[in-house]
């Protein structure tokens, strides 16, 4: 994905293709723009459903560039033969979403395709948020000395996905994490936290954003496995499977570089927020190579790499 | 989390790092068999709590790798067909054959399904009863009782559309003809516990007098490997070469005798190539015949023949402990988890797949 994005369309329309937003000067105006389309099966899942994903995703992604989320644009495209009933569970779950993220939904399209073409709904929305700040967030803003915070548990969003799409039945559902997280990282501007940069832990999880953000930095990152948050059923599940919660995908999760001397505040503000309650300061930035080193439970170290596609289920 | 927590403590890592740098006195080469034990080594970084006499080597543990490229091309033949649902476990579909994977089949509209359980590949052919559900019965003694489970629970449903591509290997002639091969430099073993939790060790204590070699059931925390590491140099160290069990909570002498009166029941012992390392005698399963008709090798006319494995890949030496992952020239260049050229890049469990996962910029 990392390399279609570089190579296809950074090349094609050029532009920055590593940031979830676009932040664009107009008239002494900043703003950003963002766009995400969700093709999310199945669409009702435990913790939430396409139509509320489909706002926390684009919300989530100006709150990264450190915008304040203004406005989006929500479009649908439509199975034949999709119960009304399902697309109003859809549009009511998405308009409860956007209320609660104090965002208007302000234009839309619909386009119906024939049957088979699509798995029942598929939703775009591109989103604007203006700046409340002058502070610059992103990769180049990161220091050595930063401190790295991880605003809560990982890993739910994707294996509730994982469960109830192979219906794997563990002892209690896992819902998923999906939420909007603007509202505590404007917090943290707005109280005076010099936040560096923001990534939300969406596909790849944990590892590929620090990763990402490393080579784009150019610092290395040193994190403490036993310091980043994993719910104990959501470890079962992925060792049942085999797979990494590092890489497990969240929507309601980002990381934060902040300057070590406000690591503290920073979190006591997140955890006044029920989304970010599980902050906690994972590992800190270092002077060296772009990379990120962890250090695992027993006391060693490693590297940790992207993931080349998806995880799979183990054999044994 | 009950069971993993009390095995992965730093604390107790540090004090058998420490009885094991006390205990060690001059180099021992040991390998652990089991890829699933690899994947942990590099991933706690087990290897760096070493006293540096002691050298890991990775074994052909990992079912994925060892599978043999003809193997994978049925498999790919028959996901081709429009009648067949192809069914497997998760990690077989990014394996090569030797010009696809079972994921561009499915890109390219081929029915192939990710399962759980091989259970639940005998539950699509009862529900699909106009279409040929065949499962990829991959794997060692771990995985035998399971697929052979399936096989038993169809023949009793009588279903007519269920099969089995069965490539089953097992660990004891493995480790035996790794001991026999020239220029062995393997001294000591740490056995793969869930293989013996079915199977039990019975048959490692004859291997390990004959070649005077200790062998270590071991499990798969990081506590449970450093353990079995300490318990195998203190045999090599003392002149010992014993079967001993460092995975007691799960592993029992005699295994399980349900899981194996059901694999002798449905399997028979026969001999089975290894990727990398070639036909090893009496080192697979196959499915008897009186469950012949859930053969899919024999259902099915299938005509792929031998294949050439790439050139440049040296899996066969890795996996039998004669060198290591980046020694390899086309190691993270021409070969690559997204594109392995052999056996051991193509599962996450496999050496050179591991090695570029944690330790690429290491090495």
């Amino acid at each position: 994905m990392h390399d279609l994005i570089r190579k296809m369309f950074a090349t094609a329309f050029g532009g920055q293709a590593e940031t979830d937003s676009a932040v664009l000067r107009s008239a002494g105006v900043r703003l950003a723009f963002t766009t995400d389309s969700f093709v999310v099966r199945p669409l009702f899942f435990p913790g939430g459903d396409i139509g509320s994903l489909a706002v926390h995703g684009t919300v989530n992604d100006l709150a990264m560039a450190g915008a304040t989320p203004h406005a989006l644009s929500a479009g649908y495209i439509l199975e034949e033969g999709l119960p009304m009933e399902t697309l109003w569970r859809v549009v009511s779950s998405m308009a409860q979403a956007a209320r609660s993220a104090g965002v208007a939904i302000v234009t839309g399209d619909t386009k119906v395709v024939e049957r088979g073409k699509c798995d029942g709904v598929y939703i775009n929305t591109a989103g604007v948020g203006f700046f409340e700040h002058d502070q610059q967030v992103g990769p180049e803003a990161i220091r050595a000395g930063d401190a790295i915070i991880v605003s809560g548990d990982l890993g739910r969003h994707g294996m509730a996905i994982m469960a109830s799409r192979e219906g794997l039945e563990f002892e209690s559902a896992i819902e998923s994490d999906s939420a909007s997280v603007a509202a505590p990282v404007l917090e943290m501007f707005r109280r005076g936290i010099h936040v560096h940069c923001l990534r939300d832990l969406t596909r790849g999880g944990l590892a590929s954003a620090l990763v990402e953000l490393a080579a784009s930095s150019g610092h290395e990152f040193v994190v403490e496995e036993t310091s980043i948050g994993v719910r104990e059923d959501v470890r079962a599940a992925c060792e049942i499977l085999g797979f990494d919660p590092l890489y497990v995908a969240n929507e309601g999760r980002f990381v934060a570089f902040v300057p070590a001397e406000q690591a503290g505040a920073a979190i006591e503000i997140l955890r006044e927020f029920e989304v970010s309650a599980g902050a906690a300061r994972i590992g800190s930035v270092q002077n060296g190579g772009a990379k990120v080193l962890l250090r695992s439970a027993i006391g060693a170290t490693r590297v940790v790499d992207m993931l080349s596609g998806e995880q799979l289920p183990r054999i044994c | 989390m009950k069971w993993v927590d009390e095995f992965r403590t730093a604390d107790g890592a540090r004090k058998l790092a420490a009885a094991l740098r006390s205990l060690t006195t001059r180099p021992w080469r040991i390998m652990e068999i089991c890829g699933g034990q690899t994947h942990a080594i590099l991933r706690f970084g087990i290897d760096q709590l070493l006293p540096p006499e002691i050298t890991l080597l990775h074994g052909p543990g990992c079912p994925v790798c060892v599978t043999p490229l003809e193997q994978i091309d049925k498999a790919i033949e028959l996901a081709h067909r429009p009648e067949v649902i192809f069914t497997s476990f998760g990690d077989m579909l990014r394996v090569p054959g030797s010009r696809e994977d079972l994921l561009s089949v499915r890109a390219a509209g081929g029915d192939v399904r990710i399962v759980y359980s091989p259970l639940e590949a005998v539950d699509l052919a009862l529900r699909n009863p106009s279409r040929e559900v065949v499962f990829f019965a991959v794997g060692f003694e771990t995985t035998a009782p399971a697929n052979g489970m399936a096989v038993y629970r169809a023949r009793q449903l009588n279903l007519k559309n269920f099969s089995l591509l069965v490539s089953h290997v097992l660990v004891p002639p493995a480790i035996e003809a790794l001991l026999r091969s020239p220029g062995c430099c393997i001294q000591g073993f740490l056995a793969a516990g869930h293989v013996c939790t079915v199977e039990g060790y019975g048959d490692y204590l004859p291997v390990a007098a004959r070649f005077r070699t200790p062998i270590v059931i071991t499990g798969f925390e990081p506590i449970d490997i450093l353990q079995g590491v300490y318990l195998c140099v203190k045999q090599l160290e003392e002149g010992r070469a014993e079967v001993e069990n460092q995975y007691a909570r799960a592993v029992r002498p005699e295994g399980n005798p349900a899981a194996r009166r059901l694999v002798r029941e449905v399997f028979e012992v026969c001999p089975r190539k290894w990727r990398g390392i070639g036909e090893i005698p009496a080192s697979g399963l196959r499915l008897r015949d009186s469950y012949a008709a859930f053969d899919a090798e024999r259902k099915f006319a299938l005509n792929t023949g031998a294949v050439e494995e790439a050139p440049q890949c040296i899996s066969g030496l890795i996996l039998q402990g004669l060198k290591k992952p980046h020694e390899c020239g086309a190691f993270g260049v021409q070969c690559t988890p997204e594109r392995p050229l052999g056996a051991t890049m193509v599962s996450s469990e496999g050496a050179c797949s591991a090695y570029f996962r944690y330790k690429r910029t290491h090495v």
